[in-house]
């Protein structure tokens, strides 16, 4: 048997989550092993051909802050860009780009190919290669130390980051028929989940799917509305220059099923393999299937069809919306009832595919697992769905494997720091029993979780673990400094109630003053701007354009920004009380069975992450309160439970 | 780190000899110097060393509350490690209310059961030979108080809250999907009838707000107080309402100079009559001070009782009597209608201007003793709408209840405060969460997870 000695990390698949981890890991300077079952396969887009969407363009920003590739990669691939939801709150603008598949996955493979510390790898990881060894807190704990391949090599290593998607004992269906492969027909990983097993780790099984493919060809695009990307388009990185991504894109086309698609989907139900209860994994509901949609939803008269090129090279168009299971036939008469598809020729059908995923209440918040060291994992099979939820997951993941092997501290953000917060944070503490997708809604925190301010909130804890350079902290530090220093000059700028400053204010429809006023004030009324006042405020020294947002959102959203801060005062003073991790909750009294057992199989790590676990009361929050006071008076504790 | 300052009452709310109200955080030396003098009206609270007890007064205003001892405790030697104070006052849930809320306007707030422990320990503070005690008490009292807040809500309110609540969360699910699914979801013309909902929601919470007026009314009395010109037969009211004499009645004007207080009980609802001196302009410094006590009892009635003799013509003193009526319920009693009627009920209707509940007029002479049936039935129409009987109305007692209502009152007009302003859903919305989340500690359920559950089952989000 050979072994090879003198890796650091291995990551274990090379999807959006392997290729983040892998990247972190090397660039903290550690020697990495990156494995796939396809060099092809590297940064493999084999669903949807965009970046970002709502909530999950906040993902791809904040990674860009913290060091990750993700929103460089797209900013050089993408051939379409927009800034969705433009007419609501900037806590919700979201940037989403419509990537060229191939050029996507060819640039992210030249970033791991150039990259020194990377060794890229294909081959099948089938086992983790680990030892027992002592533990305080628990007696004993595993200890990774190698994994093995297919072929029967070792590579010892100190960490192991598990990224393997929707490969584990992957199958896909399409109707009657059933392949044992992954997405797009590469090949499964079949063993590795039997060692995971042997390591008493918990698997789920979870299912998801996709839309066909059609020849672009075969579609009449004069039956649909057109799509525009947007006319200034807004890079996703902060390091990009916006200069450089203002390109002649291409358009998406809109158009909509009927109750002749429904009545298709309804007389075939008997043979979708979900209805036929053929599949046994958990499917997402806010990604459902088209036949979940007519079913669930029986008085939508329509549904809508996203039509969007798959890149540059290729006719091949995906069909938005309208992922099935269905047998391919009829799939085939259910697409040509859709305006536009009448003719339609699918390239590659709709199928539905089921994998293996680990219980992710396993996991600390730094994405490692409880009781065994050295082992973390990032993306779909901590049961996320989605390119960036997995990118998002990968890099903290390979952060946190880095900085253990460095004997460092983990990174870990909380729900009032990013989405990547909420994202784990809900994948680690709540019941999960569906692919989890980011959705702004699950931030509570989101007037100060914007898009627009992820460097400002993130770049700074990049800086600290290593990712970002002196140079770009230097930038945020000042730009801070601009906008702190602009929004108490115009506090302090009066505007008196003289004549000339009455017709300004007429001229745009404001309120006259009946006293003496500030710039400040005025930016705060719904008619004015920042642009608008510049005629009462002719010293005004220029600032670039991201200062000047800032300072307005600050000033004009102040009372919301501020409810939204003393939330957070409070929910930190929670997430402060850490609980050591060898707690015994059966030494815990007046705590009801539920909550016991809930506590008992999630571990949390802070009695604020313990009170958002579903089934623990305020109630039990107060018993184990109280429990740890006496605790910390019996055996003073350590501040934070895990490392 | 600055904390916000907490108060409540130690003590059970019941006729005990003494009752205890602990005020903890930065503040609470602060607040409570506002209203506290010492026997000189002196020294402040701040001045005392920490673990020291003073006697003095409670003033809300420069109303006398109660007579109090009040313990000073600097941090960290107290319970919660925090500046705290306790006032020791007399026992009865009505001085004990009326402390407790004076202490919160002015800037105190009320704390949640348990807040006090639960700061203690959040301060890393707590007798180590008290822990385990303490422990078994909070889980009690949690318990207990869970059954016991149960109880209520089981009935009526606790419907009513279920269904404000349900009407809440449909709306923020219905925004919050549109926001992740913004091309699948249609927001046109969804302002108007958010609007439309959040108007029926203050609404109701107002009637609901309204009924603790109504249900203190049932614990404690209508505060009722009459008002009028010197010599307008006020107490001559009180004394036949009454039935002994307890205010001294001469034909000389101003003869009351202070303030008395009867409890009584008409057709089964308690009044709590205040006989206030006449309302004019004095010299008479004695007086004068009467007058003055008898304007602040005004702010505070339920009910006013304005007599006057309708034997002599309106003028100046009237007029600014009515003015301090100002909106509140008010009965007029035109007394002396033995004699010549100098003035009508349109002469007063037509100072009294816009008000929400227009004033019930009624004849009496004090002297025949007639008219005092009629008042008794004006009281009972003004209060329960002719009903004695509130089992049927959902009534809210509890003083935590109305705070939490007041606060969903507050996030619902930020709401609509923002969709006047034009703001968009996601400012709205957090506002709205809010409110939900309110509703929701009043009957102790949980907020987040069934809002990604209705946005699930309610709404059709696609890819």
């Amino acid at each position: 048997m050979k072994i090879i000695k003198g890796t650091d990390v291995c990551v274990i698949g090379a999807g959006h989550s392997g290729c983040e981890a892998a990247l972190a890991c090397a660039r903290l300077g550690l020697k990495t092993v990156i494995f796939t079952v396809s060099i092809d396969s590297i940064a493999l887009m084999p669903c949807n051909p965009n970046i970002g969407g709502s909530s999950k363009g906040h993902l791809v920003r904040e990674l860009d802050a913290i060091g990750g590739e993700m929103g460089k990669n797209i900013d050089k691939t993408f051939i379409q860009s927009k800034m969705l939801n433009i007419s609501k709150g900037p806590a919700v603008h979201s940037l989403r780009a419509q990537a060229d598949k191939q050029k996507y996955s060819h640039s992210m493979r030249k970033v791991l190919e150039n990259q020194k510390n990377i060794i890229i790898k294909q081959a099948e990881v089938c086992e983790l290669i680990w030892k027992k060894i002592d533990n305080s807190d628990f007696g004993y704990i595993k200890k990774i130390t190698g994994v093995k391949t297919f072929t029967g090599i070792i590579y010892e290593c100190k960490a192991v980051v598990l990224c393997t998607g929707t490969y584990l004992k992957a199958r896909c269906l399409c109707g009657e028929s059933i392949t044992y492969t992954g997405p797009n027909g590469l090949q499964a990983a079949n063993y590795l989940t039997d060692s995971l097993l042997s390591m008493e780790i918990e698997i789920n099984r979870f299912k998801t799917g996709t839309p066909a493919r059609m020849d672009k060809r075969s579609i009449d695009f004069s039956k649909m509305e057109e799509q525009f990307g947007d006319e200034k388009v807004v890079p996703f990185s902060f390091s990009t220059d916006p200069d450089s991504v203002q390109i002649d894109q291409v358009s998406c086309y809109l158009t909509y099923t009927n109750e002749n698609t429904h009545e298709i989907i309804r007389k075939n139900l008997d043979r979708s393999p979900i209805y036929a209860g053929v599949i046994e994994g958990t499917g997402p509901r806010y990604c459902p299937s088209i036949e979940d949609k007519v079913v669930k939803f029986p008085d939508k008269e329509r549904h809508q069809v996203f039509i969007e090129p798959e890149g540059l090279y290729t006719n091949e168009m995906y069909v938005g919306g309208m992922s099935s299971s269905l047998p391919e036939d009829v799939q085939l008469s259910m697409y040509r009832t859709v305006p536009g598809l009448e003719n339609c020729e699918i390239v590659r059908n709709a199928y539905a595919i089921e994998y293996d995923c680990i219980n992710p209440k396993q996991l600390y918040p730094t994405l490692g697992f409880k009781k065994i060291e050295g082992l973390y994992s990032g993306g779909q099979i901590n049961g996320s769905s989605g390119y960036e939820e997995a990118a998002a997951q990968g890099l903290i993941a390979g952060i946190n494997a880095a900085q253990f092997i460095l004997g460092k501290e983990s990174l870990i953000i909380d729900r009032s720091e990013g989405y990547i917060g909420v994202l784990i944070d809900d994948l680690v503490t709540k019941d999960n029993y569906e692919p989890y997708r980011m959705m702004t809604s699950r931030a509570e925190y989101r007037l100060l979780l914007r898009q627009d301010n992820a460097d400002l909130r993130l770049r700074e804890k990049g800086y600290r673990v290593g990712l970002i350079s002196k140079e770009q902290y230097d930038e945020v530090v000042k730009k801070k400094k601009l906008i702190e220093d602009e929004i108490n000059r115009l506090k302090n700028v009066k505007i008196g109630a003289s004549k000339k400053n009455q017709s300004f204010l007429e001229k745009y429809g404001s309120t006259s003053l009946k006293t003496g006023s500030n710039l400040a004030e005025l930016l705060c009324r719904p008619e004015l701007n920042y642009d608008i006042l510049q005629e009462l405020d002719p010293d005004r020294t220029e600032l670039p354009s991201q200062v000047i947002e800032q300072v307005e959102i600050e000033i004009k959203y102040e009372g919301y920004i501020e409810r939204q801060l003393r939330q957070v005062k409070q929910f930190k003073k929670m997430e402060n009380k850490k609980i050591p991790p060898d707690i015994d909750y059966d030494d815990v009294p007046s705590l009801r069975i539920e909550a016991r057992q809930k506590l008992k199989s999630f571990h949390p790590v802070s009695v604020g992450q313990a009170s958002r676990i579903s089934g623990v009361s305020p109630a039990d929050i107060s018993v184990l309160l109280i429990y740890l006071e006496q605790l910390h008076h019996r055996q003073s504790y350590i501040d934070g439970g895990y490392k | 780190m600055k904390t916000d300052t907490i108060a409540a009452s130690a003590t059970a709310m019941s006729n005990s000899g003494i009752g205890i109200i602990r005020i903890s955080g930065d503040e609470s030396i602060d607040i409570v110097d506002l209203i506290y003098r010492d026997k000189n009206n002196k020294k402040s609270l701040k001045n005392y060393k920490s673990n020291t007890i003073h006697y003095g007064f409670i003033y809300d205003e420069d109303e006398l509350l109660d007579e109090v001892m009040v313990s000073v405790f600097k941090k960290p030697n107290s319970f919660t490690t925090e500046d705290t104070i306790e006032i020791n006052c007399h026992g009865g849930s009505f001085v004990i209310n009326r402390i407790l809320k004076t202490v919160i306007g002015h800037g105190a707030r009320l704390a949640e059961p348990g807040e006090f422990t639960k700061r203690a320990f959040l301060n890393g503070r707590i007798d180590l030979s008290r822990a385990e005690a303490v422990m078994d008490i909070i889980s009690s009292q949690n318990e207990a108080a869970l059954k016991n807040a149960a109880k209520q809500m089981k009935g009526s309110i606790y419907n009513e809250i279920i269904r404000y609540r349900k009407k809440i969360i449909h709306e923020i699910a219905f925004i919050e999907s549109a926001l992740d699914d913004p091309e699948h979801i249609d927001m046109e013309g969804y302002t108007d009838r958010l609007n439309i909902e959040v108007d029926f929601l203050i609404e109701n919470i107002r009637k609901l707000l309204s009924t603790f007026e109504n249900g203190k009314i049932i614990k404690e009395g209508i505060r009722t107080v009459i008002v009028g010109k010197p010599n307008a037969g006020k107490s001559s009211l009180l004394n036949r309402l009454v039935g002994e004499e307890r205010a001294i009645v001469t034909d000389i004007a101003g003869t009351t100079r202070d303030i008395i207080e009867e409890d009584i009980r008409l057709n089964g609802i308690n009044l709590r009559l205040i006989d206030t001196a006449g309302i004019r302009s004095t010299d008479d410094i004695i007086e004068k001070m009467g007058v003055e006590k008898a304007k602040r009892y005004l702010r505070e009635a339920d009910l006013i009782v304005y007599v006057v003799d309708s034997s002599i013509s309106l003028d100046e003193n009237d007029m600014e009597i009515i003015n301090m009526i100002g909106d509140k319920k008010c009965i007029v009693l035109f007394n002396k209608s033995d004699l010549n009627a100098e003035i009508s009920q349109e002469e007063i209707c037509k100072v009294m201007k816009e008000r929400s509940v227009s004033p019930l007029f009624i004849k009496t002479s004090m002297k025949e003793n007639m008219g005092i049936e009629d008042f008794e039935e004006a009281v009972k129409k003004l209060f329960f709408y002719g009903k004695i009987d509130c089992d049927n109305e959902i009534i809210i007692t509890n003083l935590r209840h109305k705070e939490i209502l007041s606060d969903v009152l507050m996030n619902l007009s930020d709401v609509k405060k923002s969709l006047d302003n034009g703001l968009p859903e996601d400012f709205y919305s957090i506002d709205l969460m809010s409110a939900y989340g309110n509703l929701g500690k009043m009957i102790g359920e949980e907020v987040e997870e069934d809002l990604v559950n209705e946005i699930f089952s309610k709404f059709c989000m696609g890819k």
